[in-house]
């Protein structure tokens, strides 16, 4: 099957059940899509599939045929994304591990909701966990982006 | 004073320095170990080194530093090179950071105990101060000029009368060559002068985790490198009794499986054993796993069963336990028979749960081993890994990458030596990766703990008499099993320092039988000590009809620097020397007051759903009052409005990584207080995952958090633990103050607030 990650094609022909994660990072050795609980509970592996975020670690690959898939090391094509850009002015990350799956949520929130209110960062953003607490941070850059027109 | 030694020229760590560059070294040894070690490597040139702080200046001015503590988001990486940087008067965009291999030339490496900037503050300072005096020197001398007449400005050596100047990369050549001034006559810079010290940065690695580079451990890869996955016996100490691999070796991309070795009491950092799945890849590794079909002989510890160990806990809190710390006659005031108040508190088994679980990658070849892991401390894990394999530990070499979040887990490197133990068996470099299933139900657990307090009422309510007792498994029970009573370390975590002004004091420490491994979590035995005394000191405002701070005030008492000898006998300090730092009343009283006005106490009436609690600790010798605010719903659910945390840490590098620290340590603490506990049934961790063993989102996080930084030229103490023990006292205390009801025990959920 054919699929295209950050804008290259790639064909996969390994177990369809292999979730995308694990593609991304053993295969293809693109290791921003970090691992945190394998079940959708921590936002750790989120990308972008055809646009939307999606968690990789519960996307199986049979699933993808003919879809695109962006991870944060394709998010910036031409240089920082202002999220990127927002997430450094704000100092955001401490131990950082959760963070590229943090701003591939983000940038997803802000796609849907250009000027999200605290109750949207709340619900779009939920399903990251952040174990170092960046919360207060995470929101301030999300707010600073969508001044930017992120 | 540490020893400088000027190491340009020698071919010292080729792989960081070039051989033009001008290179020093701080030696952290003591003496006789390093005179020994002189003689034993290089008796005539005097030129063996153990140095621990490298700093090296290339000849196109690039300024490299070495790093030899533990990244884990704390930001000591960029924190004590800016000490370096500042002293030197480099220029902070040219200073290129190298993370340091496992070596015991650096001293210790255990990032561990908040104390990076602590222990390392003063020699970070005198390398810095060494290479700038050396390079005026070097300027000076071709000049021919006074050194009194030349000075350094940001990575340019002046010549304040004629104006003339010369870049520090074109004086590298010229400082390698001269002697290291005697310490004695080193000039360091006026505070007023400092350029990184106390501003603001951002950390070294900031743009890396903005843009996904592969900096983890579990990002770590090597050529023609397998996956493997471990499943552990379900019960501490558990052994394999018969093993069908018939199913995983049938698994696409499965390997070959292999049985890790059971470990030999005291567990140690050895691993827990079990039978590992080696694949092509982590998910196929995971797959094999399921596959598995193991039989195991549970062993003693399968008895282990939460509910009737916290009660067997909790009686031996209301029994005398061994008198830790004792001050005048408790007992003599209670016989008096005037007012007490008694409580108890509980606080269970906390998992560490970083986001990056236990992973690391090993390279085993012809007696030697190559390993890449977050590990807090690269030295145990070169011990560990040598032991399990039996090899020198200096066949270990091991590569610290940084640690996604930590907590103290990664102090612990069972992991890594499951990785070495792989690798050789595989005859290839093995990653080994555990799932969140394993990282919480085989961690190094936060001990559980019963608290009793007691204390008579005595003049305005005040306490004339207190006593205070703690029963907890200890973290001496991993290197000794018989090990039931705290350590000096732990007792000395607030417990043997309560800096109240109480005339009867006594803090026994009974015993408790350890089931499950138990290690140091973020801020360690300060948790459950801070949450009984800052409680109780609360329900005794409330007995005695007092504002919870105005009491709270009285109890830490007059301005005053508690004595040495008016603290138990074996009181560490976390290893600070006592004049330094010693118990200030006087920092407490401020912290707290801080806090409070900050939160505009006492502007808002308590009660109708609303609350504030205040509570205040110091740990890592740090001073810390938080005060929350909270608002229930009708569904009894608490929602954390604004948090005012004030820090007294003395001298601060960072001030934006302090900030970052406080604000996490509320989320890390909502998580602790809210949700936080880990159970076992018949010896098994009932939790596994983020459903069971929840954490603080986004949308219940406290809703502002406000740090606020005490200006202090006292020398720096910790910040990256100090943060969660005032936390979970000071929401308690809020709920009380909002609904009445007062919770003695951890989690939260385990309260009807409704």
């Amino acid at each position: 099957m054919q699929l295209k990650v950050n804008g290259v094609g790639r064909s996969f022909d390994g177990d369809p059940e292999m979730p995308l994660l694990w593609y991304l990072r053993d295969v293809l050795g693109l290791a921003g899509a970090k691992f945190g609980c394998g079940i959708g509970l921590c936002g750790a592996c989120t990308v972008h599939q055809n646009g939307e975020a999606v968690r990789s670690c519960l996307t199986p690959m049979k699933s993808l045929a003919g879809v695109e898939i962006t991870t944060i090391e394709g998010l910036g094509a031409g240089g920082l994304h202002p999220v990127q850009k927002a997430w450094m002015a704000g100092d955001v990350p401490q131990c950082g591990y959760c963070q590229p799956g943090q701003i591939m949520q983000a940038v997803a929130l802000l796609k849907s909701k250009p000027h999200p209110t605290d109750q949207d960062i709340d619900e779009m953003m939920q399903g990251n966990i952040c174990r170092c607490g960046t919360y207060q941070r995470i929101r301030a850059a999300i707010k600073a982006a969508a001044g930017e027109g992120a | 004073m540490s020893e400088i030694l000027n190491l340009s020229r020698r071919g010292f760590m080729k792989n960081v320095f070039s051989a033009g560059a001008f290179v020093l070294g701080a030696r952290l040894f003591p003496r006789a170990l390093w005179a020994a070690a002189i003689e034993a490597e290089d008796p005539l040139s005097g030129a063996a080194f153990h140095p621990g702080v490298f700093v090296g200046l290339e000849p196109d001015g690039t300024v490299t530093i070495v790093a030899a503590r533990s990244e884990m988001g704390t930001g000591s990486r960029t924190g004590l090179p800016r000490i370096v940087a500042d002293e030197m008067e480099a220029d902070w965009s040219r200073v290129k950071i190298v993370q340091a291999l496992g070596d015991p030339k650096y001293g210790n490496q255990d990032t561990d105990g908040s104390h990076s900037v602590r222990s390392f503050f003063d020699v970070m300072r005198q390398a810095g101060a060494t290479a700038r005096t050396m390079l005026v020197e070097a300027a000076a001398q071709q000049w021919k000029a006074p050194t009194a007449e030349c000075e350094a400005r940001l990575h340019t050596v002046v010549h304040r009368p004629s104006g003339r100047t010369a870049s520090y990369g074109s004086l590298a050549a010229a400082a390698a060559a001269l002697p290291v001034p005697a310490p004695g006559t080193l000039k360091f810079k006026p505070r007023s002068q400092w350029r990184y010290i106390g501003k603001d940065a951002s950390v070294f690695d900031l743009e890396g985790l903005c843009t996904g580079q592969p900096l983890f451990g579990m990002d770590a890869r090597a050529d023609g490198m397998l996956y493997a996955s471990v499943e552990h016996p379900p019960v501490l100490g558990g052994k394999v009794t018969s093993v069908d691999d018939s199913e995983a070796l049938k698994v696409a991309g499965v390997k070959q499986t292999v049985a890790i070795d059971p470990f030999k009491p005291p567990h140690g950092f050895q691993p827990l054993g079990g039978i590992a799945v080696i694949a092509e890849n982590t998910w196929a590794a995971f797959q094999g796993r399921q596959k598995l079909k193991i039989a195991w002989d549970n062993g003693p510890h399968a008895s282990y069963d939460s509910d009737a160990y916290r009660k067997d806990l909790e009686q031996t809190a209301r029994q005398p336990g061994k008198v830790a710390w004792n001050v005048g006659d408790v007992d003599a005031e209670f016989a008096k028979g005037g007012k007490t108040l008694e409580a108890g508190y509980y606080v269970p088994l906390l998992a560490h749960a970083s986001m990056e679980p236990p992973v690391a990658l090993a390279d085993y070849r012809d007696g030697k081993v190559e390993v890449w892991a977050p590990t807090q401390d690269p030295q145990a894990a070169q011990e560990t890994v040598g032991q399990v394999l039996g090899i020198p530990k200096e066949n270990v070499i091991c590569h610290v990458t940084l640690l996604g979040g930590a907590f103290g887990r990664k102090s612990m490197p069972d992991y890594v030596a499951e990785a070495a133990i792989l690798s050789k068996k595989a005859g290839r470099p093995v990653k080994v990766v555990w799932t969140r299933e394993d990282d919480i139900k085989f961690d190094y657990y936060h001990a559980v703990a019963a608290m009793y307090m007691k204390a008579a009422l005595g003049a305005n309510g005040m306490p004339s008499a207190w006593l205070q007792r703690s029963v907890f498994p200890p973290i001496g029970s991993t290197f000794a099993p018989n090990s039931t009573y705290g350590g000096g370390g732990e007792l000395g975590m607030g417990f043997t320092d309560t800096p109240f002004a109480v005339p009867n004091l006594r803090a026994e420490n009974g015993p408790a039988t350890a089931h499950v491994r138990i290690g140091w979590l973020r801020s360690v035995a300060n948790i459950y000590h801070a949450f009984a005394v800052q409680s109780f000191a609360a329900e005794l405002a409330h007995a005695a009809g007092r504002d919870p701070l105005d009491y709270l005030l009285a109890l830490i008492g007059p301005d005053r620097v508690i004595p040495k000898t008016a603290l138990g006998t074996d009181y560490d300090n976390m290893g600070g020397d006592y004049k330094d730092y010693p118990i200030d009343t006087a920092r407490l009283r401020r912290v707290t007051q801080m806090a409070a006005e900050q939160a505009g106490w006492g502007k808002r009436k308590p009660g109708s759903g609303q609350g504030i609690g205040i509570a205040v600790h110091r740990s890592f010798l740090t001073y810390v009052a938080t005060a929350i605010q909270v608002e229930m719903d009708d569904k009894g659910k608490v929602r954390i409005g604004r948090v005012d945390t004030a820090v007294d840490a003395g001298t601060i590098v960072n001030p934006e990584s302090v900030r970052n620290q406080f604000e996490g340590a509320a989320v890390f603490s909502t998580s602790l207080a809210k949700y936080g506990e880990i159970t076992a049934t018949h010896g098994v961790i009932n939790q596994g995952n983020f459903q069971d063993y929840p954490m603080c989102r986004i949308n219940e996080a406290p809703r502002e958090i406000h740090v606020h930084l005490v200006e202090s030229e006292a020398p720096p103490a910790g910040v990256g633990e100090p943060g969660v023990p005032p936390f979970a006292p000071a929401l308690c205390n809020a709920i009380f103050a909002a609904t009445g009801k007062r919770i003695r025990e951890l989690p939260l959920s385990r309260s009807n607030l409704a």
